[in-house]
């Protein structure tokens, strides 16, 4: 399969595409392709990175060998200004952040996809769909860890910080909110759920916690020993990374354990409607199978070893309170007030 | 019980009473359709309406003014509670005055909102119909009162599912609910009805001559029409009665003057020498043997005439009632040397009026009689098989091929009948009877010459 796709990093200042200004929001850029002649190309727009997501697209377009698709990268708060500037654009959009997914959604940028056999709870007005099911975890280094007490829950993990604050100092990992679109859903998350978390974030703060806007560079410093606790990332993230698999590990918390699905949905003023929604069938009807996790490093919706399915958070409009201005504003105070300090 | 008369027929009581129901019911049950379906309409918008309310109203009390400025911490429950099974959208939009603080700015305020209540109001955003919802709350603590103004509208594709299945609950009890009344309504027409069918049954089982009047109880709907037939059914009583005395009465009044007269004359005749008068007297004689006889076959006919039409069933033995009629017309057919032959089977019965079939005999045997040659024989078969039928062969003329059907007709005589006594009443009136005895009268000649009359049962 791997032969048959055409790998091609384009420079994102070429012209023809310059006159879209927003552009350089994107970070990667590939062309995947069935086979010699396509005809129709799909653009996705996506927070996925291209080689997590590669095999999934591997296997759609081995049995639709006349598309190609064009997969095009970028962060989760980026994916919602480019989208909403020029939605006819893109043909799919992929993205971690369920939240302004959702936000979409409920904006009408979605086209709803008719007879489509999806559950309930992992939908959305059959225009958003959940594909994954990706717990957000505590990842670690491990040599650290090699004489201390791994925390397996929030409150272990504040107990273990107060006791050793010189080994932690400046060695903590968390997303920064206000770049992040999955740390900002995590965060409202986190705070929804327990008061741990403020308390948390204020020991963070207190031990000087690095911020990061993405799990990438999270993980390339937790390996490099650079920080030891990373919180809030996805594990698939870390399951994908098999370079540092040997330097890292990660507990999820016993105490309440955020589970994002990652979502996809086809954009409302796609010119492709039909192969778009070919594409959502496989995603979806791929989701639903547990042997999927054998072929992407995607965590299926269905899985034999977890059970995540109570602990996702839900696909509903209360997802849309924390995008409103006077609400974020109010939250982002809280963040700062609780981790610069 | 010849015929049963043909009854004009227009329409069914029963068929309009069913219609008539079940078009009510129709009506009733469109019209309950709609009122189930409007109540519904208004109890489901009244929902909708509860719930945008309560998002609102915590929405209005989530907000706080901190260091001058508006501070609002929605609650999560703001939104997550208008989540609903059809996953309908929510837009809002939060004011200060006439500033847009958050949310959509294109869902506007209506122009007439005074910034006092919650107000309600259906409308399109965003090409899609909408339930809006507009309250408000007085900020305190800014340096001029402000008013906070938060409105939330939500889709309504839930509420839309939900009033197509209560229509479609509605159609399915409404349609039970018609059915039901068609079968109670045919079952009340016939029970209805069932008074008359009642009525028609015992009159039809009735004797030909029972002619009482009808004393079982009736609808009170009724009364008038059984009252009339009971009337009706006296008058044709007294009629009949009236007919039958007259006809007797007539028989006896008509022939005994008519006998005077013919008795007169012969004494007269006696006496007189003048050969011309002598022919006037017996021309006088044959006229009055003539009238006395067709007065008489006149009476007979109207006498069958009235008996046949409410017709005697009483077990005749042909055979004996033959026996009787030839011993009693031995004497006149001695007096033209005419014989007659009896050859009856023993035994033949039918069912019927003797007085009838014993006139209709003697009406062909004095046909017979009257058209037999001097010196010749009449032969009388009485039959039981293949039907019980009387035969006489005469040995007269026999009948003209062409006059046949002719000569059962009233009135009608044949062409060789000059100068012999007649009414034309004969075969009319033994053909009456044999029709009233559902039978036949079959006319033919014999091929040795001479009439066959055929009369069967």
């Amino acid at each position: 399969m791997r032969n048959l796709i055409i790998l091609v990093f384009i420079l994102l200042h070429q012209p023809g595409i310059a006159a879209d200004q927003k552009l350089e929001l994107l970070e990667e850029k590939q062309l995947f392709s069935g086979s010699e002649n396509t005809k129709t190309t799909l653009r996705m727009l996506s927070s996925t990175d291209t080689d997590v997501f590669a095999p999934t697209i591997d296997i759609f377009l081995k049995d639709n060998p006349s598309l190609s698709i064009e997969y095009l990268v970028a962060s989760s708060t980026d994916i919602d200004t480019l989208f909403r500037q020029s939605p006819g654009n893109y043909d799919v959009v992929i993205s971690s952040a369920m939240d302004l997914q959702l936000k979409l959604v409920n904006d009408g940028f979605a086209y709803s996809i008719p007879n489509i056999q999806h559950p309930d709870w992992a939908q959305w007005r059959r225009s958003l769909f959940g594909f994954t099911l990706e717990p957000a975890g505590i990842i670690f280094n491990k040599e650290y860890f090699e004489n201390i007490e791994i925390p397996q829950s929030r409150q272990q993990m504040i107990r273990v910080l107060r006791e050793h604050p010189e080994l932690f100092h400046g060695k903590l990992a968390t997303y920064d909110v206000r770049l992040s679109g999955l740390g900002y859903l995590f965060a409202t998350q986190d705070a929804r759920d327990s008061e741990t978390y403020w308390r948390l974030m204020e020991v963070f703060g207190n031990l000087d916690t690095r911020l990061y806007c993405c799990s990438g560079e999270m993980i390339d410093d937790l390996a490099s020993g650079k920080v030891v606790i990373a919180y809030n990332v996805l594990t698939s993230y870390a399951k994908a990374r098999l370079d540092v698999f040997d330097s890292i590990d990660w507990i999820l918390p016993n105490d309440y354990t955020n589970v994002m699905m990652r979502t996809a949905m086809v954009s409302a003023d796609s010119k492709k409607i039909k192969a778009a929604t070919a594409f959502m069938r496989y995603l979806t009807t791929q989701a639903m199978q547990t042997t999927a996790s054998d072929k992407t490093p995607l965590p299926p919706l269905q899985s034999e070893s977890s059970d995540f399915q109570n602990s996702v958070i839900p696909l509903d409009p209360g997802l849309m309170i924390f995008l409103d201005q006077l609400k974020r504003r109010t939250f982002i105070n809280a963040w700062e007030n609780a981790v610069i300090q | 019980m010849t015929d049963t008369s043909v009854t004009n027929i227009s329409g069914s009581l029963r068929r309009r009473l069913a219609i008539t129901l079940i078009v009510g019911i129709c009506i009733f049950a469109v019209l309950l359709f709609f009122i189930i379906r409007l109540y519904a309409a208004q109890i489901a918008q009244q929902s909708q309406d509860s719930i945008l309310s309560a998002s609102v109203t915590s929405m209005l009390d989530a907000a706080k003014v901190r260091d001058g400025q508006v501070a609002m911490d929605i609650p999560y429950s703001s939104f997550s509670m208008l989540a609903t099974p059809q996953d309908d959208r929510i837009f809002y939009a939060i004011y200060q005055d006439d500033q847009l603080l958050s949310g959509y700015e294109s869902l506007t305020l209506p122009e007439t909102y005074n910034n006092t209540g919650t107000v309600f109001r259906s409308i399109d955003f965003m090409d899609t119909p909408v339930r809006q919802v507009i309250a408000s709350r007085t900020l305190s603590g800014l340096t001029t009162p402000a008013a906070l103004i938060v409105t939330v509208a939500q889709t309504q594709d839930n509420l839309s599912v939900t009033l197509r299945d209560i229509a479609k609950n509605a159609a399915m009890i409404v349609l039970g609910f018609f059915l039901l009344a068609v079968v109670f309504s045919a079952w009340a027409s016939s029970t209805t009805i069932a008074p008359l069918n009642r009525l028609t049954q015992s009159v039809t089982r009735r004797g030909p001559k029972d002619l009482r009047p009808v004393t079982r109880p009736v609808p009170a709907e009724m009364a008038p029409l059984v009252s009339s037939l009971n009337h009706l059914m006296q008058r044709l009583d007294d009629s009949l009665n009236q007919s039958e005395q007259f006809i007797t009465e007539a028989a006896h009044r008509v022939r005994t003057p008519i006998a005077t007269v013919r008795s007169h004359a012969e004494i007269t005749l006696q006496r007189v020498d003048k050969e011309e008068n002598r022919q006037a007297l017996k021309a006088m004689i044959r006229a009055t043997d003539e009238t006395s006889r067709a007065a008489g076959q006149l009476l007979d006919h109207a006498m069958i005439s009235l008996r046949a039409s409410q017709l005697n069933s009483e077990p005749i033995d042909l055979s004996e009632l033959i026996q009787e009629l030839v011993r009693s017309l031995t004497p006149v057919a001695d007096l033209k040397d005419i014989e007659i032959r009896l050859d009856a089977a023993p035994d033949v019965r039918i069912h019927g009026d003797s007085i009838l079939v014993q006139n209709a005999v003697r009406n062909l045997i004095d046909n017979a009689l009257k058209y037999s040659p001097t010196e010749s024989t009449i032969n009388i078969q009485v039959r039981a098989n293949p039907k019980p039928s009387i035969v006489i062969n005469d040995q007269g003329d026999g009948f003209f091929h062409d006059e046949k059907d002719k000569l059962t007709d009233r009135f009608s005589r044949g062409r060789n009948s000059t100068g012999t006594i007649g009414s034309g009443l004969g075969l009319t009136i033994a053909n009456d009877v044999a029709k009233a005895h559902s039978g036949s009268l079959r006319i033919t000649n014999n091929h040795n010459g001479g009439a066959c009359v055929t009369l069967s049962f």
